[in-house]
């Protein structure tokens, strides 16, 4: 899965967090120049960057902080301008903080990660919603260009406990019901990041993802 | 709005896919690779797949085979079979498996799930509980493991909690007399644990039409729908025809068709 051709790739970055090869296959399959990211090179020379992620908060930034890739990931993201897209977890540790952790996060993005809270008032309706957030929810774009071209409304996987909470609505890119409304999808400049999994996501996420590597 | 999953189960034996009645008589049912690409097509919301002879024999799961399923799913994936160890459980999910289900390894050793949820995440943590009536008169359930062959004399729901304290981030009840009879969920069963746990479950065992999946979502809410013969036979000899509901197929089994 490795090129060392010159022509510029796409770079999964690999920092033991995620689905890294559900996304070197979906890539490779459609043709895209595609590294598993181990190192601070392997993203030296990318042309985007995808951030899988699944677990917890500190986990997820114990593991990047120690990956040697840190430094170099914030100088192409936030210097060089490289698109990034955050995954997940990879999205919210895009934050300043969490309220599943006290690791302070990228803060790429302002903002904090928040818990979904169970009403506690024997309403039954909400009862019925168990937390984690599990299974296909729609997703609504605040526009239906860019990351989301062709994906009015579409139906995303989703596994996850904790969401986004953008100080700045205008980093929001789209939105999602679930107990409460919440946001699914964030950007601002280069920096994308989507709360649900594409990469398992079928048609739809193909799209997403196929629309991010030609952003 | 969040849908049910609707989660076809598959069942790995001797290298091909199975379903069994009762745990018991597999009849093949076609190639693992095949099948899931098949259901990539369909666009089913998840897939649970199942290595029948792993913890029965006691032998290591299937890496291989695993990995070139992970590759070709283009949905959740979640994987049981011989899961015994956080070594395997950390195998598993680095070969692109979403969620890892554990059983026998959860009853054998109980700190297996609060270590294994430590390292991948409550989200990837998945206790499934294979459960039979053993009462005469009045319902006693217990839990059974080793593929049925074994009563552990455990009760499921007591199970599931302690499960749920653990950090399982979801829990699969299987019935075991229900198993490949299409005559319907055990809903008593079902509504034990779902009285038990906050977290996300799966029924499976029993479902033998579209209308048991509405009957199960009427009576729990959100709940995955798992089924193993409705999404590989059809009609009453059994002929094997992979199939699922498509999307409006799916709103009218939820939402009668209200939803547009």
């Amino acid at each position: 899965m490795h090129f060392s051709t010159g022509a510029k790739a796409i770079s999964v970055i690999d920092y033991g967090l995620g689905n890294v090869q559900a996304f070197a296959n979906l890539y490779s399959r459609l043709g895209f120049n595609v590294v598993v990211a181990k190192t601070a090179a392997d993203i030296a020379n990318a042309r985007c960057l995808v951030m899988p992620g699944v677990g917890s908060f500190d986990w997820a930034m114990g593991r990047l902080n120690s990956s040697g890739m840190r430094e170099s990931l914030d100088k192409m993201v936030l210097d060089v301008g490289v698109p990034v897209l955050g995954v997940c977890v990879g999205m919210q540790i895009m934050a300043d903080y969490s309220a599943e952790g006290v690791s302070p996060g990228l803060g790429w993005i302002s903002g904090g990660v928040r818990a979904f809270e169970i009403p506690d008032n024997g309403d039954m309706v909400s009862q019925r919603l168990p937390v984690p957030h599990m299974g296909w929810n729609a997703v609504k774009p605040a526009k239906e260009d860019g990351l989301f071209a062709g994906l009015a409304e579409s139906h995303f996987y989703f596994l996850h406990s904790y969401f986004f909470d953008a100080l700045d609505t205008s980093n929001s890119l789209a939105f999602s019901n679930y107990l409460v409304p919440f946001v699914s999808a964030i950007n601002r400049d280069n920096i994308y990041g989507v709360q649900f999994h594409p990469e398992k996501s079928h048609s739809g996420g193909v799209r997403l993802l196929q629309n991010f590597a030609s952003l | 709005m969040l849908l049910p999953r609707i989660i076809p189960c598959l069942l790995i034996h001797r290298g091909g896919l199975v379903k069994t009645v009762k745990f018991q008589e597999p009849k093949y049912i076609g190639d693992p690779l095949n099948t899931v690409r098949i259901f990539n097509e369909k666009a089913v919301d998840e897939l649970l797949v199942v290595d029948i002879d792993a913890s029965r024999f006691g032998v290591e799961p299937n890496y291989s085979l695993i990995k070139a399923v992970a590759a070709e799913c283009r949905m959740p994936l979640c994987y049981a079979g011989g899961v015994n160890s956080v070594a395997v459980v950390e195998k598993i999910t680095s070969l692109g498996v979403e969620k890892v289900g554990i059983s026998s390894g959860f009853i054998n050793d109980s700190d297996l799930v609060a270590e294994s949820a430590c390292r991948v995440g409550s989200q990837s943590i998945v206790v499934i509980i294979d459960a039979q009536n053993t009462g005469k008169k009045k319902k006693k359930y217990e839990v059974f493991i080793r593929n049925g062959t074994e009563n552990t004399k455990q009760c499921p729901f007591a199970l599931a909690e302690r499960a749920q304290a653990s950090g399982a981030g979801e829990i699969v009840i299987n019935s075991i007399e229900c198993d490949g009879m299409m005559g319907g969920y055990d809903m008593d069963l079902i509504k034990g644990v779902r009285d038990a746990v906050c977290t996300p479950i799966t029924a499976l065992g029993g479902a033998g039409s579209y209308e048991d999946f509405r009957a199960l979502v009427d009576h729990f809410g959100i709940i995955g729908a798992g089924a193993g013969s409705l999404f590989v036979f059809k009609g009453k000899y059994k002929a094997v025809l992979i199939q699922y509901p498509d999307w409006i197929a799916k709103k009218n089994i939820f939402y009668g068709g209200l939803v547009g």
